[in-house]
């Protein structure tokens, strides 16, 4: 007496969660468990001599989950990657559903109908967070510096610092012109690109609405503002685009 | 019984088993049994209202609904990793008290501990490998989970709120994970929360090495981050301080928040899907 085949739009929409749900559920609990145990036997969590603090690890590493973060303090300052970074994150991401109006895609997967939101997300993830997290695992070694995975891990490596300020690399040598110079740069790339940005989307200016739009396109300039910065260190050997007393960035 | 054996052949079996025949034969032999039917003194009635009352008037499960959509129960929509995550922290609460038992978060103490709890603890390792491995697979699973919910657009209307206590939610499970690394009190912890807490010094206006400090005043013995380590380095004032953080205090904003994330997805509407 085999079943015979069950027509999806037959079935009722709403079912009880006992049992379908809480099978599931109960399923998916038993098979994690029986791996974290496995891992659990199998592997055992670290444990290193006891704290000294007269003796510096080279390198010091955060925990991994920060890898990211600690890495982009080789492009940026510490104020900026150690704090104002993770706290734009937060608030960032607890913007979301107030900056995305787009009301398709709600409840399924979808890339055709929302693509650049996906795009952002997915870069945001993938590549600033979880790809640069595993560089800082693997391939940052003492020094900070990096290594491939076949290379020894070499204390004594010299790396030559050969970077620059941006404002000198065209040739500015006075101190305040150069963070005149560092501060129109850094300010301009801000205000054309929110000013290119509300131009082509002058038409969504009325539905969408213009904090929404302004708060938008600023919290995408930093995130690209990162990606060039890093780019201009690896590729151009800037350290600092603007530089002035009280902050460099 | 003096019949000739029935003795089934090889088609018959397999068409048992195809039916499911076989499976309500076993549980049959089974609950007719003298050992169940005197340890249990009524069956289940598998009715809607039985399948109700199941959820409703248990207090563990009533967290659900009683009836959800059919397309909520789908793998490939969910992924299941809330339900992961929540689960990974459950195992976390348990070996982590299980840990507490044996833990001192006394400079002297601290270490040593941990050594004992490995070599001469019954299964003292092994809850160590639990409690570590769990945390981290929480914070694996807790931003695959985030991925999911943005790639099914399920923080759009209603379900903002959800998504703002979602970000609280990953934001405290980091921290959860962070004030842990330091309690081994080993070279790894030490540095690993050395090279954390240094990021504090640079706030801006509230860090002696931050933009600004010098507007403000903060010296490297009063600032942003003395107040977290209580003192100017990690020392074990910092060791008792993240104790408490991740004994106490961020577990239970956690878990309140948690709570809240659970009422909300009921009420607004259960899990999200195609209208
Ligand atoms: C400790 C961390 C968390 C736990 C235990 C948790 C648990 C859950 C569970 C069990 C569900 C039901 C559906 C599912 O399993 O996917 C869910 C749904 C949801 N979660 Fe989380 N969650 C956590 C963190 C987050 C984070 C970080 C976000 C986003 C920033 C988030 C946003 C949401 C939203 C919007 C829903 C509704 C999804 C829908 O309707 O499709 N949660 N959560």
């Amino acid at each position: 007496m085999a079943a015979p085949k069950k027509n999806e739009n037959d079935l009722p929409d709403k079912l009880h969660v006992w049992p379908y749900l809480v099978r599931l559920e109960f399923l998916c609990s038993i098979v994690v468990m029986i791996f974290l145990t496995v891992w659990s036997i199998t592997i055992d969590a670290p444990l290193e001599e006891a704290a000294n603090p007269s003796k510096t690890p080279n390198p010091s590493k955060a925990p991994w989950y920060f890898l990211g973060l600690q890495d982009i303090l080789v492009y940026f300052d510490p104020w900026f990657a150690g704090v104002v970074a993770p706290v734009l994150i937060i608030v960032g991401l607890m913007l979301i559903p107030y900056l995305d109006v787009n009301p398709k895609g709600n409840g399924y997967y979808t890339y055709t109908e929302r693509k650049v939101a996906i795009w952002v997300y997915a870069f945001g993830f993938l590549v600033l967070w979880i790809a640069l997290i595993i560089m800082g695992v693997f391939l940052r070694g003492p020094g900070w510096n990096l290594f491939m995975p076949w290379q020894y891990w070499d204390p004594h490596k010299v790396v030559a610092l050969t970077n620059v300020d941006l404002p000198y690399a065209f040739g500015f040598r006075d101190y305040w012109m150069s963070s005149l110079f560092g501060g129109a740069v850094v300010i301009g790339y801000f205000v054309i690109g929110t000013g290119v940005y509300f131009f082509t989307e002058r038409k969504a200016l009325k539905s969408v609405g213009f904090m929404r739009m302004f708060i938008k396109i600023n919290l995408l300039l930093i995130m690209v503002g990162i990606v060039i910065k890093i780019v201009l260190r690896l590729g151009f050997n800037i350290k600092y685009v603007w530089v002035t007393p009280w902050f460099n960035i | 019984m003096a019949t000739k054996p029935n003795i089934p052949n090889f088609a018959e079996i397999m068409n048992d088993i195809k039916s499911g025949k076989i499976f309500s034969d076993i549980a049959k032999q089974i609950t007719e049994s003298q050992i169940w039917t005197s340890s249990f003194r009524h069956g289940y009635a598998d009715t809607p209202r039985n399948r109700v009352l199941q959820i409703a008037s248990n207090v563990w499960l009533h967290l659900h609904p009683v009836k959800i959509h059919r397309h909520a129960l789908r793998i490939k929509f969910t992924w299941c990793m809330g339900g992961i995550t929540f689960l990974m922290f459950l195992v976390t609460v348990v070996t982590g008290v299980i840990l507490m038992f044996y833990y001192r978060p006394v400079g002297e103490y601290a270490y040593y501990d941990m050594k004992y709890l490995q070599y001469d603890v019954p299964f003292g390792m092994l809850m160590r490998n639990m409690h570590r491995w769990a945390a981290h697979s929480m914070v694996i699973t807790v931003w695959l989970h985030m991925f999911r919910v943005f790639l099914t657009g399920s923080y759009k209307p209603p379900r903002e709120f959800n998504w703002v206590i979602g970000v609280f939610l990953v934001t405290f499970t980091l921290l959860l994970s962070f004030t842990g690394y330091l309690l081994p009190w080993d070279q790894l912890a030490m540095w690993a929360v050395t090279v954390g807490t240094n990021m504090a010094r640079a706030t801006p206006f509230l860090g002696h090495e931050g933009p600004f400090a010098e507007f403000v005043g903060v010296t490297s013995r009063y600032d942003a981050r003395s107040v977290l380590l209580g003192g100017s380095l990690v020392g074990p004032p910092a060791l008792l301080r993240f104790y408490v953080l991740h004994c106490i205090l961020i577990p239970l904003i956690a878990g309140a928040l948690m709570i809240v994330h659970f009422w909300r997805i009921r009420k607004d509407g259960g899990i999200s899907g195609p209208l």
